[in-house]
């Protein structure tokens, strides 16, 4: 048997992105953040059971410029991957499969979470008075 | 003995050997988690900036609690399931598969019985 070089099909990188790609990856990604999340939210949950001690821990490290960055992060792929995901439901059912259609609901994911992060860190931060 | 053929056998299961059954609970955590994300968002930013006292009177409400029980086992169930595909399709060792497939489990569900227990000692005024 002798090694033939047969032609590859070719990989992703060969295509140009479109958001529909764009938005498939980034459901996986946000999906992974979000573990880190839930991890982060089951130990708030533990600390705050624990006891004041712990739970200043938790709170230190959310409130600290990195947590906060972080935790930022995480409200953002929260709000893309509960959006997206209600997109690929709908997808699931059979509706919006039209390219063009496709890309419209794509963008309205993207700014719509985009909207929705700063819009529920805008209200934290107020009720917390950082705008007075 | 059994007299189902073997096509019989394995109609409707897939590769996977479990047919349908991820898709459909994926996607029924799924549906249970839009409600639930949105209470705990709206949740959690009325509780910016709120110390454990704050936090402990809310999880004292059974209806918090209960919302917050559902939340982590169907959260963290989805979780199991995602990173699964995730690990299905890109750890391409069968040995390193195994076992990060065996850590994805291990973590979920630590993660979801250190919530539960947290929750549940909360609640009954622990």
């Amino acid at each position: 048997m002798a090694h033939v070089k047969r032609p590859l099909s070719p990989h992703l990188g060969v295509y140009r992105w479109t958001v529909t790609m764009a938005t498939s990856i980034l459901h996986r990604a946000s999906g992974v953040a979000l573990g880190a999340g839930a991890l982060w939210l089951a130990w708030w949950l533990f600390a705050a059971a624990s006891g004041y001690e712990a739970f200043e821990c938790v709170q230190g490290f959310s409130t600290s410029p990195v947590g906060m960055v972080l935790l930022f992060g995480v409200t953002l792929a929260l709000m893309f991957h509960l959006l997206n995901g209600i997109r690929h439901l709908a997808w699931d059912m059979g509706h919006g499969f039209e390219v063009k259609t496709a890309t419209v609901s794509g963008w309205t994911v993207i700014v719509l979470a985009l909207v929705l992060a700063i819009v529920a860190w805008g209200i934290g931060l107020s009720m917390m008075g950082a705008f007075q | 003995m059994s007299l189902r053929t073997p096509l019989g056998k394995v109609r409707g299961l897939g590769s996977a050997k479990d047919g349908t059954q991820h898709f459909w609970v994926q996607r029924v955590s799924a549906v249970a988690l839009i409600p639930l994300t949105i209470w705990l968002v709206a949740e959690l930013v009325c509780l910016t900036g709120a110390g454990r006292d704050e936090v402990l009177d809310w999880l004292g409400n059974p209806i918090q609690a209960i919302l917050m029980l559902l939340l982590v086992v169907a959260g963290f169930y989805h979780l199991k399931l995602g990173i699964q595909v995730i690990l299905e399709d890109y750890v391409h060792s069968e040995g390193a598969r195994l076992a990060t497939s065996l850590m994805n489990i291990f973590v979920c569900f630590a993660g979801g019985a250190v919530s539960v227990f947290a929750v549940l000692k909360i609640a009954f005024g622990g």
